[in-house]
């Protein structure tokens, strides 16, 4: 069950309610899994392709052969009782730091039927260096989210139309997501443009 | 202010300096380049509005180009992108100039300590005046114009010897 | 005969058009344009990794200057992503007062809208008009949470304050005189000749192919295609409302337009539902004291005056997100700029980005 405990001990005078352990996550809730006609159809269509799926908040959550994402996808959008014509959001995920440092980064997938109203997360793992296949062909809409996976955490996506930096400038040299990359950024990312110190204002002020 | 026909010794004479009327001219006049930026461009706009109406202080034609500019209202966060393109604007604007850093982004980085953002645009551009707020409200916008113009005011167009 | 050759000409990051620092760079022939690439980047702040060092309640203030104009939808769709991996009730009342504020700002977001759109095309008189509307909304904004533009409005678990006294009776005096300031616009806009020839047939786009671009929101309603995740994915209380989703026809700017003018209709109709029937009761569901939510994702999404706002919250049960991904509606939206202008003149470019309504604190976080 749940570990959290409040951290200080609530005096019997507090002026603010304290919340009790009943306002604590119910775990099993979260996990409990939900009926999925696209994840039964996927399970059906493409067995070997996925590897592992869990729930959580009443999504499922797919992890897939990340050798065969434009696979599920076509599979995914075109089959009659799936319809997931819509690609929510793709973005990275950097996992160094939450104990699976290889193959460090996850590409995440949020997909969305319009027509039958199913939500589905995919997964896919994707080492540091390594390429996977781009589904921009797939859904025109992945194009500028690859890139900005590829700009924040160097993810490369095989097969995509123009991979370059969207966000960060085009001469950046770091992936500013990953988890060893500073909040503040390097001591070379500031002080690139720096006005004159001796400028001096051309306004006279008696 | 030294502008009043009404102690005038003969009518339709006033008797000033050139400074005074150098500077009434400019600071009733200050037509600012449209530069919002992010969010404080909203408030800008606000300012321009009807209901807080910066037109009153002669400071109501946003132009939008450079070389017609006189003030440079920086409203919003600067970032390292975006910093040499500021410069570059800053240098096309013809003298006299001023620039206003407007938000606390402009001011000294607000509430973003990170990779991409300038910590002020004072970095990048000298600032006469800094308007905080997250965003400013309009009403902050139009005081820190009027100190503006209080600057203006003590402005001088002799030359130093 | 003369031979023409390919002209680019570069459009921003400083134009009086492009609503924010955006960029895009026209390749010409002649005045017509055979591409737009958008270039952006220009406000990158750094906010998912500002997430990712700020806990969950610190985080809400960042949300509210992504999406400026939209910062209480922002602020909600945070806020129940979180709700969602802590397993917390949300009591009805605060349910009532998201919707009322989310609709509100619905309003003011499609009144900063059409100000500019109008602006841009030639309209001044729609931009000081608006904005005095825009104004007694924001109103009730400072008057509620003290803040005119970044909200704050929502806490994890609820509320942080009822409404102040007087509050709902000048709610409802705002909205009676709504519908005749929309007729005045309707009047000034939508039977205009200049109106009609600068946006009817500028920037069509199939609706299915918009689905294909990711685009959402009245984007993608004027193209014929049903998708608003209030009455898809309902979330808030917005099941127990009765309002009407525009649909336009043949995707292009005018139709564009026409949904978003009804939309505050239908938002000020959802408004009064909601007043009517506002719940009595506590405002604050339990939440734990320190918000440590165990370890999962979630993707959550809410309807934003733009289209369809994502937030995506990985928890490895510390204070802090692990990984805070905003999904911007007007990223997305972006992405469809060269379909949209390919064939048409310089001018209509403008057009073109007022119509998509892009706010471009959401684009770069």
């Amino acid at each position: 069950m749940d570990e959290t405990k409040p951290e200080s001990p609530a005096p019997e005078s507090a002026p603010k309610p304290v919340p009790p352990r009943k306002g604590e996550a119910d775990e099993a809730a979260l996990r409990a899994p939900v009926p999925s006609r696209s994840l039964d159809r996927l399970r059906q269509a493409l067995p070997e392709a996925v590897q592992e799926v869990v729930f959580h908040c009443g999504v499922p959550i797919v992890r897939v052969d990340p050798e065969r994402i434009v696979e599920v996808g076509h599979f995914l959008k075109e089959d009659a009782q799936c319809r997931m014509t819509l690609l929510s959001d793709l973005c990275g995920l950097d996992l160094s730091r939450l104990g699976r440092p290889e193959p460090r980064f996850d590409v995440v997938y949020q997909l969305f039927s319009p027509d039958q109203g199913e939500r589905l997360m995919l997964k896919a793992a994707v080492a540091e260096g390594a390429e996977i296949q781009s589904v921009s062909g797939v859904w025109r809409t992945a194009n500028w989210h690859e890139r900005e996976a590829f700009d924040m955490f160097g993810i490369r996506f095989a097969g995509h139309p123009d991979l370059r930096r969207i966000l960060m400038p085009e001469e950046y040299d770091a992936h500013p997501l990953r988890k060893d990359f500073p909040l503040e950024g390097r001591e070379r990312d500031h002080g690139n443009w720096r006005r004159p110190d001796d400028e001096r204002r051309n306004v006279r002020v008696r | 202010m030294g502008l009043t026909l009404a102690d005038a010794p003969l009518p339709g004479v006033v008797v000033t300096n050139v400074d005074k009327v150098f500077n009434w001219a400019r600071k009733s006049s200050l037509w600012p380049l449209t530069f919002g930026l992010a969010c404080c461009a909203i408030e800008m706009m606000a300012a321009g509005a009807s209901r807080f109406d910066m037109d009153r202080f002669g400071a109501g034609i946003f132009r939008a180009t450079p070389r017609q500019a006189d003030l440079m209202l920086v409203a919003g966060s600067v970032t390292e992108k975006m910093a040499p393109i500021i410069r570059r604007l800053y240098d096309q604007m013809p003298e006299p100039k001023w620039v206003m850093a407007m938000g606390i982004c402009a001011t000294a980085g607000g509430p973003f300590p990170t990779y991409s953002h300038v910590q002020g645009v004072d970095q990048v551009v000298p600032v006469d005046v800094y308007v905080p707020g997250c965003p400013p409200r309009p009403e902050a916008l139009l005081y820190g114009l009027m100190v503006l113009q209080d600057k203006i005011d003590r402005m001088t167009i002799r030359q130093s010897l | 005969m003369f031979g023409t050759s390919e002209m680019e000409i570069n459009l921003g990051p400083q134009h009086p058009s492009t609503h924010g620092v955006l960029r895009v760079k026209l390749s010409l022939d002649g005045e017509r344009i055979l591409d737009a690439k958008p270039i952006i980047g220009y406000l990158h702040r750094g906010c998912e990794k500002l997430g990712e060092s700020r806990a969950f309640p610190q985080a809400i203030v960042y949300t509210d200057r992504m999406d400026y104009v939209a910062a209480v939808n922002e602020n909600i769709v945070y806020v129940e992503a979180v709700e969602r991996l802590l397993g917390v009730e949300v009591p009805p009342r605060a349910q009532y007062m998201r919707v009322i504020l989310s609709e509100f700002q619905r309003i003011a977001s499609h009144l900063v809208w059409l100000a500019t759109h109008a602006l841009d095309l030639g309209a001044m008189s729609v931009f000081l008009y608006c904005f005095r509307e825009r104004e007694q909304i924001l109103d009730l904004f400072e008057g509620y949470c003290g803040a005119r533009l970044t909200t704050n409005a929502v806490r994890i678990g609820g509320m942080y304050e009822d409404f102040p006294e007087g509050w709902v009776e000048e709610a409802r005096r705002f909205l009676e005189i709504l519908p005749a300031r929309l007729d005045e616009y309707h009047k000034l806009l939508t039977k205009n000749r200049i109106w009609l020839e600068r946006t009817r047939e500028v920037g069509v786009i199939a609706g299915d192919v918009a689905l294909d671009y990711g685009v959402t929101g009245p984007c993608l309603r004027a193209s014929g295609v049903a998708y608003d995740s209030r009455k898809a994915i309902p979330y808030a209380a917005y099941r127990e409302f009765e309002f009407d989703i525009p649909l336009g026809t043949r995707g292009d700017t005018y139709d564009r337009y026409l949904v978003r003018m009804e939309e505050m209709r239908q938002s000020r109709r959802i408004i009064l539902q909601a007043l009517d029937r506002l719940p009595d009761g506590e405002i604050r569901g339990k939440t734990p004291r320190r918000i440590r939510p165990p370890k999962g994702e979630v993707y959550h999404v809410n309807e934003g005056p733009r289209g369809e706002l994502g937030v995506y919250l990985v928890s490895d049960g510390t204070d802090n997100a692990y990984r805070c991904r905003f999904r911007s509606p007007c990223f997305v939206n972006l992405q469809a700029l060269p379909e949209l202008c390919r064939g048409h003149l310089v001018a209509d470019v403008v057009a073109v980005i007022g119509t998509l309504d892009i706010v471009l604190g959401c684009i770069d976080r």
